[in-house]
């Protein structure tokens, strides 16, 4: 079996994998990092998405082999457990989820979105998460999440920079 | 689901990744991105003994300046495609249309040649280098990309075969260009696409390439629409009036999103789209 090499929220894995293993899987089964779920068969929902060297990836269509000597960035890797993520706290205060099984991969495309974009217009939101499906809000509060925490993420930037 | 069991290398020269796919004896596939092979693989729709990983392939990345033409190197991912300063100057209408295939994520895995390679005629990038001339170059030969697309998914590439990537000619700078895509849902398929290109001289078409998706199991030219427009005016009535032959020549299928008839008015009125905003008109 090939061995893989991988960094998953700032910890070092190495792991023997079946090839045809997931990363998806690897995530979940192997490391226990439940917080990314599986939704769909057909890579069209993005609920698996997490960041590999930064990018946004469906973990449902890239080979734990594949992630061999990259950086894997999960849901669980944002917050420390008491304090969450900006994006997190802007989905929980912005009601951007019912059932909420959605919503790992949509904070994990929109931190992708506002990696290139720190102010994006409610259509480049649209834009940027048009690989991730929600069943059950139709979308407008996750557009309002995003924009809030893209307002909260640039006021403490800004902050920081003044810190300085 | 799961995909059945395979094995996997990830050669770091060319030759032992031409080496391992002589080896699997045609039951071997090329992974590059994943983002076409992966669904198959887990919808059971393939099932190879072997994939030859090529990510780490020096000869498949990179977008060099040829002089005349710019060379795409196939593992090059969509993303990259979208942002490129030599593509926006030389080949926009290949970044316009890259911007709308599939998804953010996908983009940042999927590749040109991935794309090319599966050749779907869904897919939006075959209809783009064929409207363009390109030239496809691989382990063992180039091929001009109008004898690459065989057949439904099928390409000229050999089992043992390594697409390196995709020449094309900056011929087209600064020709007028648009992808006009039509599908329901974002990030679906093409049920449509007409990528087009023209050369505007004093408020008249001097020059039109058309390619069409999804209108036949390979990507087709538009030939007859091409020949329609050249030296007449810039209007959309011009347009309409060419487009009305896009259908020719085409084999479009019938499936649950639209039927073939359909599929041939599509061509027209997208052709027309496409025409008017590539000119301006």
């Amino acid at each position: 079996m090939p061995r893989v090499s991988v960094e998953v929220d700032g910890v070092r894995y190495d792991d023997d994998v079946e090839p045809r293993l997931l990363l998806a899987h690897y995530l979940r089964d192997r490391l226990g990092k439940v917080g990314t779920p599986i939704g769909c068969d057909t890579s069209n929902c993005g609920a698996c998405t997490v960041l590999m060297d930064g990018l946004s990836v469906k973990s449902c269509s890239v080979l734990a082999v594949q992630a061999d000597g990259h950086e894997i960035t999960t849901i669980e890797g944002l917050g420390d457990g008491r304090n969450l993520h900006p994006m997190q706290r802007a989905f929980h205060e912005e009601h951007a989820l019912q059932c909420g099984y959605c919503t790992p991969g949509m904070i994990m495309a929109s931190l992708d979105l506002l990696r290139e974009n720190a102010d994006p217009s409610d259509e480049e939101i649209r834009a940027g998460l048009e690989g991730n499906l929600c069943r059950c809000t139709g979308y407008q509060n996750i557009v309002r999440a995003v924009r809030r925490a893209a307002n909260d993420m640039r006021q403490s930037d800004q902050a920081e920079e003044a810190h300085r | 689901m799961i995909p059945a069991t395979f094995d996997y290398v990830r050669p770091s020269s060319l030759s032992d990744a031409v080496a391992a796919l002589r080896e699997a004896d045609e039951e071997g596939k090329v992974i590059a991105g994943g983002q076409s092979l992966m669904p198959l693989l887990r919808l059971r729709l393939a099932y190879p003994e072997v994939l030859v990983d090529v990510s780490g392939l020096p000869e498949l990345r990179g977008i060099r300046d040829e002089g005349d033409s710019l060379l795409i190197g196939a593992m090059t991912t969509h993303y990259e495609v979208i942002r490129d300063p030599l593509v926006q100057a030389h080949a926009p209408l290949l970044a316009a249309a890259t911007a709308t295939v599939a998804d953010p994520a996908v983009r940042h895995r999927g590749t040109l040649g991935g794309s090319l390679a599966h050749a779907d005629p869904a897919g939006d990038l075959p209809a783009v280098v064929l409207a363009m001339d390109g030239v496809v170059v691989t382990s063992a030969r180039e091929i001009p990309v109008r004898d690459f697309f065989t057949d439904y998914l099928t390409s000229a590439l050999e089992p043992d075969e390594i697409l390196l990537g995709v020449r094309l000619p900056k011929a087209y700078t600064g020709w007028g260009h648009h992808y006009e895509k039509f599908h329901r849902t974002a990030q679906a398929w093409a049920i449509v696409g007409v990528a087009c290109l023209v050369r505007r001289v004093n408020g008249e078409i001097a020059e039109a390439r058309i390619g069409l998706t999804n209108m036949g199991p390979t990507p087709v030219r538009a030939h007859a629409v091409e020949t329609a427009v050249a030296d007449g005016p810039a209007s959309r009535q011009a347009f309409q009036a060419a487009a009305h032959d896009a259908p020719d020549g085409t084999s479009p299928p019938s499936d649950l999103h639209g039927s073939a008839e359909y599929r041939r008015h599509l061509a027209q009125v997208l052709t027309a789209r496409a025409l008017a905003a590539a000119a301006g008109a």
